[in-house]
């Protein structure tokens, strides 16, 4: 008897110190918000664009009384730390605006809501740009099934010093040397010309700033539009064949490329991002860098580059293959906007969707600096004079391919930035040997993942 | 008078529930914190060395059979047969006999050194074991841009150039070295203190009655008087250094040319690739080795106790 009652007196402090914290908790939260707000937060990288989404949603807020908070995450953890949360069913995020490659991994895990019916009666499909919405929103590729819209269109494009490449001694000593006039490059052999003809380290000034890091992505995206610019391929994305494709001459070429053009750049350069590269170009030690178009801003901005005047802009540039063709093309950057499973406030998400893929939204977006997929938006002269980049954005979101979009995405992308790091950045063995021993990793990978 | 106090009712419950003040109380407060403990260090604990010996990944859907899958030890041998795997045991090793014996060798050198009685010993002593005080990621991205080939001091201060100290493989892991004997030689120098500050004065003064020599008395007095806290330091800092992380990955990062230190791979397959079994299994094999060097060590430090 005398058990039982100490039992059962356990039992009710347990319980009593439970419901205790629970009770706090609760009581914390309806303190800290009143029960009648709404309002849904919206996951994304730490950086302008997210700040720029944060102003634009201000009009949903006044338009529903539905407050909006955009919470970033810095990208060296952005993408690990939102599936992790995802991992654990988490409704800590209504939204999560997710890098591309992702989208196949999250739609296979059921992680994103699926938004075809959606796109489709809303029109997405007709009024946003057809390679975007595939790109951002679609899994499996060409399946017509879609998990995002289209939120932040980016792409690599290059910055270059104007003063510098119209400088008359320059432009004679180059032409002296390469037979050409010096400008913005036709080709990415003449890009190469001109980081050579630039790169002066005994005087501290180099030829180029572009992306050496391997953590996450950013060499690899580097990496792949020079491969598709050479007349190489990642591999086939739809029966998943990388043997002869990931290792094929115009590939090789591509990385033999990459590993040349590495040299012209600062000492250090092993674990340049987009910070690295742009502070590269403010501090003008190069003519000209490479970054995603969302870092151009800071360019532009005179009070962040003292060169800001002198600044130009280009796309990617062309090159002649081996066999002949001409190729164009640039590595994709940017995020789709999708809603998550978990939130349970999936009805308000929905409502910012609705709000956010308007026209006169998009224009907002494109106003602020955002880069809309828009099609009517990006073709319009407004958007095009808005920046002095926004012309190159333009052309790069006609020439952008995209990495693997798979759930097993990042373990390819984790192989392939290591061993081509190495030959790149390290200058250990060959690009051949390189990508064979990549094409031998991913083909195991695929084959585990079921895909043959 | 006894029948009085029986029947004073604040007595009776006192005595019918002097269980629950003693024994049963106890166990009452101590059960919340070993459910907790039990919840967020011994499940993870039981339920990773069974993901181990299955094939998992935590980013995709569990399906039991799938994912996990049972493969028995096939991560273990994966691990323990995979050439790449013994690089990252080598430079690991590498790393914490460096670290290590610079740390013991510098840090009791600096402790004997503040035995003696100079002005201004109390301001050095706080400002050397300043270091250990910091965060090893502050302290990993301070030395990260004191090493910046471009504009860091440390080659400007050694009149070296422009030499890449954080993505040169042939120099990087000498960098973290550095950087961790900065940051942990005090800890080593304030424990030999505190072992030297013990040693019973009277036993020198008996060797110098004996007109013994500064080694004789290091070597026969200092020495074994101190080695038990000296064992001490070396295995905090041994286990400290196995599973290095936080320096290595704000100065170097985790790409392709940081050092191949076992606790970054860790991280990398566990939680950029999500290989979680296969993580599973690296974290238990150093899980072991840390155990059969700590074990070792034990046992001398014992001895020198006695």
């Amino acid at each position: 008897m005398k058990k039982r009652v100490h039992l059962v007196f356990t039992l009710i402090l347990c319980f009593t110190l439970a419901a205790g914290v629970a009770f706090a908790s609760s009581s914390e939260k309806s303190a800290e918000k009143p029960a009648e707000e709404q309002f849904i937060t919206i996951h994304w990288a730490q950086w302008a664009p997210a700040d720029y989404l944060q102003k634009l949603s201000e009009g949903f807020t006044k338009e529903t009384g539905i407050k909006v908070v955009v919470e970033q995450t810095p990208w060296e953890t952005f993408v690990q730390k939102y599936n992790t949360e995802m991992i654990a069913r988490s409704d800590a995020w209504d939204i999560i605006v997710g890098d591309s490659q992702d989208i196949g991994n999250m739609a296979v895990n059921g992680h994103y809501v699926e938004l075809t019916d959606w796109i489709k009666e809303k029109g997405v499909d007709k009024t946003f740009t057809p390679a975007s919405l595939m790109n951002f929103a679609e899994y499996p590729k060409g399946g017509k099934r879609y998990y995002a819209v289209p939120c932040e269109g980016d792409a690599l494009a290059w910055a270059y010093r104007k003063d510098l490449f119209e400088d008359p001694k320059n432009k004679a000593a180059f032409k002296k040397k390469y037979g050409y006039d010096l400008g913005i490059p036709k080709s990415w052999t003449q890009l190469k010309d001109i980081a050579q003809f630039f790169h002066n380290p005994d005087n501290g000034f180099y030829g180029i700033a572009i992306y050496g890091d391997n953590g996450y992505d950013s060499l690899a995206m580097f990496a792949e539009q020079v491969i598709w610019s050479f007349g190489g391929e990642l591999g086939d994305y739809s029966t998943y064949k990388v043997e002869g494709l990931l290792n094929s001459k115009g590939s090789i070429q591509g990385i033999e490329y990459y590993h040349e053009l590495f040299k012209f750049t600062p000492p250090g350069f092993g674990d340049a991002f987009y910070v690295k590269s742009n502070d590269a170009f403010t501090a003008g030690i190069v003519p000209m860098a490479c970054n995603y178009l969302a870092f151009f801003p800071a360019l532009a901005n005179e009070a962040t580059n003292p060169y800001a005047k002198n600044t130009g802009y280009f796309a990617c540039p062309p090159q002649k293959g081996a066999d002949g063709k001409t190729r164009q093309f640039a590595a994709l950057g940017g995020q789709g906007a999708s809603v998550v499973t978990y939130s349970k406030k999936k009805d308000l998400a929905m409502k910012w969707l609705d709000w956010f893929i308007k026209k006169d939204t998009q224009m907002e977006w494109a106003r602020l600096g955002g880069y809309t997929c828009h099609a009517e938006v990006l073709n319009s002269q407004e958007f095009l004079n808005a920046t002095p980049y926004n012309p190159t954005f333009k052309v790069s979101m006609e020439i952008f391919k995209d990495w693997w979009a798979c759930p097993e995405y990042d373990v390819l992308l984790r192989t392939f930035s290591q061993y081509i790091a190495e030959y790149v950045v390290g200058g250990k063995g060959t690009a051949q040997a390189a990508l064979d021993r990549c094409a031998k990793e991913w083909t195991a990978i695929f084959e585990k993942a079921g895909y043959y | 008078m006894g029948k009085n106090v029986d029947e004073n009712p604040g007595v009776a419950l006192e005595k019918h529930y002097r269980g629950v003040r003693d024994k049963t109380l106890m166990r009452v407060f101590i059960l919340p914190t070993l459910i907790l403990l039990i919840a967020i260090n011994v499940f993870p604990l039981i339920w990773s060395l069974f993901l181990s010996f299955t094939d998992y990944s935590a980013k995709m859907a569990n399906v039991w059979g799938k994912n996990p899958a049972w493969v028995s030890s096939q991560n273990f041998a994966d691990v323990l047969t995979n050439p790449e795997m013994w690089e990252k045991f080598i430079t690991t090793a590498k790393y914490v006999i460096m670290t290590v014996a610079g740390e013991m060798i510098l840090g009791f050198g600096l402790a004997l050194l503040l035995q003696l009685d100079f002005k201004g010993r109390g301001l050095i002593t706080t400002l050397l074991v300043l270091p250990m005080t910091m965060s090893p990621v502050i302290v990993g991205l301070m030395w990260k841009l004191f090493y910046d080939p471009n504009w860091g001091m440390f080659n400007f201060l050694l009149g070296l150039g422009r030499v890449d100290w954080i993505q040169d493989p042939a120099r990087n892991l000498y960098s973290i070295v550095i950087a961790d004997i900065w940051m942990w030689t005090p800890f080593v120098m304030l424990l030999s203190l505190a072992g030297l500050g013990a040693v019973p004065k009277y036993l020198y003064e008996a060797a110098e009655i004996d007109r013994a020599s500064w080694w004789f008395k290091f070597t026969r007095i200092t020495l074994p008087m101190v080695s038990p806290i000296l064992m001490l330091a070396l295995i905090f800092r041994i286990i400290e250094a196995f599973k290095i992380f936080d320096l290595p990955m704000g100065i170097t990062g985790r790409g392709a040319m940081a050092p191949p230190l076992l606790a970054m791979h860790l991280y990398n397959v566990s939680f950029v690739t999500w290989k979680t079994s296969y993580g599973s299994a690296i974290g238990y094999i150093m899980l072991i080795m840390v155990l059969a060097i700590t074990l070792v060590l034990v046992k001398y430090l014992n001895r020198a106790k006695q």
